[in-house]
């Protein structure tokens, strides 16, 4: 069928443009670090959204890992393998005739052992990873505010946790204004007290 | 003559006002959705999910059918105007869509784009009203095993089509199929993988494990790849195509809905491999091959068509089969499923109200994104402009609150977390979460058709052989996991003997 599709094994239409036919010019690599499209648009200025945080404007496509790190992620799948063989045992295994609970779970997470393994050869060959990069950090900071909202949101309802996530997004992770990351905050807020409380009535706990 | 009169009902159905507004508001905001790179309709399906709730089921996949093809036409405006594919499956109209605008002619791309996509949605619609209850009619005597091979095949397509990561989606599948099981066994009654928490005791939902992989996976993701965004132009002169134009990318948007419907409906193909499709053929055909890539109308014209066909047809296996066939059916699939609707061959008969109701609210939603799609090209610059860092705690927040109203529960706004930490690491790591998504929704329907067949069989697995359905469409299961190798194997070979060929996008 395709000698080079486009479409990432996921067949997910949200797939990046990442694999895109690499041989052709005028496709542009990874969409996230495309650089500004070259002629016509020049004079249109600098991109509004030019909000990068202190780490490095200008780094290429992230790099793709190296064999230790792949060795590591067939490790970790086998891994997951192993302990879902283990988890079905204990289910019992059943018989082609008479399956059981475990019977299921027991050939997926064999499947997973097995396939984790035939990652092994292509170790040096992986080129579908990415590295972790200084930016890295703002993703463990938003999972840190998100931890932060779910861990409080059932005591103080949703208002002053959504407050401080939208305002540590904007101003720490997004390089806003302070003046911008106060007042966007408020309102982010105030939008959905309106939509979610007032119109939708949904039992979303709130405060006030 | 007996499924006219459902069919003529169905537009009753559409034509409520509530229905068209709700058609109106998916395709604007599917719309809106291609055009911000970074989320794509499987990712704000998944976010807008609780929004639907409240509605009507019909109603709920009127305007999530509405973001999957309005998404369609949105990725083509950044592909034209910014080089940025919104979507993957506008990958190749940057090719011929860019190279106009900067010879002034954006215009002329986005109006071809914006008929083709017209053209190929509703000569699709038409097929699938006319060929949909006939597979359906067909499927009705599908038992256990068929249903084991269709999900099997299903599952498999959709995570081998592909070069690049083939293990990884199958890993990603087999991942998804695991989670499948996690909860009380429906056959035993036997606690599995709960770990003794009553919060897992009914299984993991789809909606958090959709929200997190899709949407917190790809926010985390765009937020460490944040990096100077592409400026929009100004202004969009000429918004309408000349007569040339279209006379000449007529043939081409024939082909594009033709090739877009065929390979739409097989599960994994779907817009991305139709549009690179299309544009191959497109190109192969022409007599003067070498203004593709410097602005050839066609090159606009057959892939946009084909995209749109083919998202069109892809609601084929899923609503005669009860089978998705890509990560965004999935989603409308589990939206079904949570509106207590069960896809498959039962739903023409039914339910055919809600069958004809989304299949013709299709045609409305086509004529809604030909309308709008020109005039509103302005004000889609001006979104283009809206920081990444504005959007993106607005998207988090919409989600976390948004899966809290599912169940009420402050454990599902917890697994969203969880699950969007993975989608970031299986991103990282080369793992799309595609499949993971298709499995999961898959998982179920697939054991127990497997554990049924099985009693069926007397634990005899041969029988899956000798019945003649399940029996082929395990035959081109194995095709599907054999050939692919094997082709890559002999290109490779060629290529070594021919490097210069190499050079070729063809499909």
């Amino acid at each position: 069928m395709s000698a080079r599709p486009v479409e990432r094994p996921g067949g997910g239409e949200d797939a990046a443009a990442a694999t895109a036919p690499a041989e052709d010019a005028s496709v542009p690599g990874p969409r996230p670090a495309a650089p500004a499209p070259a002629g016509a648009l020049e004079g249109a200025g600098p991109a509004p959204g030019a909000t990068d945080g202190p780490a490095d404007p200008d780094e290429p496509a992230a790099a793709p890992m190296g064999p230790v790190a792949n060795a590591a992620v067939a490790l970790v799948v086998m891994a997951l393998g192993g302990a879902g063989i283990a988890g079905s045992w204990s289910l019992g295994v059943g018989t082609p005739a008479e399956p059981s609970a475990g019977t299921w779970p027991l050939l997926i997470s064999a499947a997973i052992t097995v396939l984790g393994a035939a990652l092994l050869p292509q170790l040096r060959s992986t080129r579908d990873t990415e590295v972790f990069s200084a930016a890295s950090w703002r993703v463990v900071a938003a999972l840190a505010t998100m931890v932060a909202f779910v861990a409080v949101v059932g005591v103080i309802g949703f208002e002053i946790p959504s407050a401080l996530l939208a305002l540590v997004w904007l101003r720490f992770l997004g390089g806003e204004s302070w003046r911008l990351s106060a007042i966007a905050s408020v309102a982010i807020v105030a939008a959905f007290y309106v939509v979610f409380v007032g119109l939708l009535a949904v039992p979303i706990p709130h405060l006030f | 003559m007996d499924s006219l009169t459902p069919m003529i009902d169905g537009f009753g159905v559409v034509l409520e006002p509530v229905n068209l507004l709700y058609c109106l508001i998916g395709v604007v905001v599917g719309m809106l959705v291609g055009v911000l790179p970074g989320l794509g309709p499987a990712a704000t399906i998944a976010i807008l999910l609780p929004i639907t709730f409240g509605t009507e089921p019909v109603t709920a996949v009127i305007m999530l059918a509405g973001i999957f093809y309005g998404a369609q036409y949105g990725g083509t405006i950044t592909s034209v105007l910014l080089r940025l594919p919104g979507e993957a499956s506008s990958v190749v109209t940057v090719f011929d869509g860019h190279a106009l605008a900067r010879q002034g002619r954006a215009g002329t791309a986005l109006g071809v784009a914006a008929i083709g996509s017209f053209a190929g949605g509703t000569l699709s619609i038409v097929a699938l009203s006319l060929l949909a209850p006939v597979v359906a009619g067909f499927a009705l005597d599908f038992g256990p095993p068929e249903y084991t091979a269709l999900a099997l095949l299903g599952i498999l397509l959709v995570a081998t089509v592909g070069n690049g990561g083939r293990l990884k989606a199958v890993i990603a599948a087999c991942l998804g199929l695991l989670l499948a099981t996690v909860g009380r066994d429906t056959f035993t009654g036997a606690e599995r993988f709960t770990f003794d928490s009553l919060s897992l005791a009914d299984g993991l939902d789809f909606v958090p494990i959709a929200m997190g992989v899709f949407g917190i996976g790809e926010i985390l993701h765009n937020l460490e790849q944040r990096h100077t965004a592409a400026a929009a132009p100004a202004t969009v002169a000429n918004a309408w195509p000349s007569w040339a134009d279209l006379r000449q990318s007529a043939g081409a948007m024939g082909r594009g809905s033709v090739l877009g419907f065929l390979l739409g409906i097989l599960p994994g193909g779907g817009a991305t491999l139709s549009s690179l499709a299309a544009y191959a053929v497109e190109k192969r055909r022409s007599r003067t091959p070498e203004r593709f890539g410097r602005g050839a109308v066609e090159g606009v014209a057959a892939p946009e068509t084909a995209n749109n066909a083919a998202s069109t047809s892809s609601f084929i296996p899923l609503l005669t089969l009860g089978i998705p066939a890509n990560a965004t059916m999935a989603m409308i699939f589990g939206a079904l499923l949570i509106h207590g609707v069960q896809p498959g061959p039962e739903l023409v008969s039914a339910e055919p109200e809600l069958f004809w109701g989304v299949v013709n609210s299709m045609y409305i939603g086509n004529i809604l994104l030909l309308i709008m799609s020109i005039p509103l090209v302005g004000l889609f610059v001006k979104i283009l402009r809206v920081r990444a860092a504005i959007l993106a705690p607005i998207t988090v927040l919409i989600t976390l609150v948004g899966v809290y109203t599912v169940r009420n529960s402050v454990f599902d706004i917890a697994l969203v977390i969880v699950f969007g930490l993975l989608g970031y690491l299986m991103k990282k790591f080369g793992f799309e979460p595609g499949p993971l998504v298709l499995a999961f929704v898959l998982g179920s329907l697939l054991e127990s058709s497997l554990r049924r067949s099985l009693l069926l069989f007397d634990g005899d697995p041969t029988g899956f052989l000798t019945r003649p359905i399940s029996g082929t469409l395990l035959v081109v299961l194995v095709a599907v996991v054999a050939v692919p190798p094997l082709v890559s194997l002999l290109r490779r070979r060629r290529a070594q003997a021919r490097p210069a060929e190499a050079e070729d996008t063809r499909v």
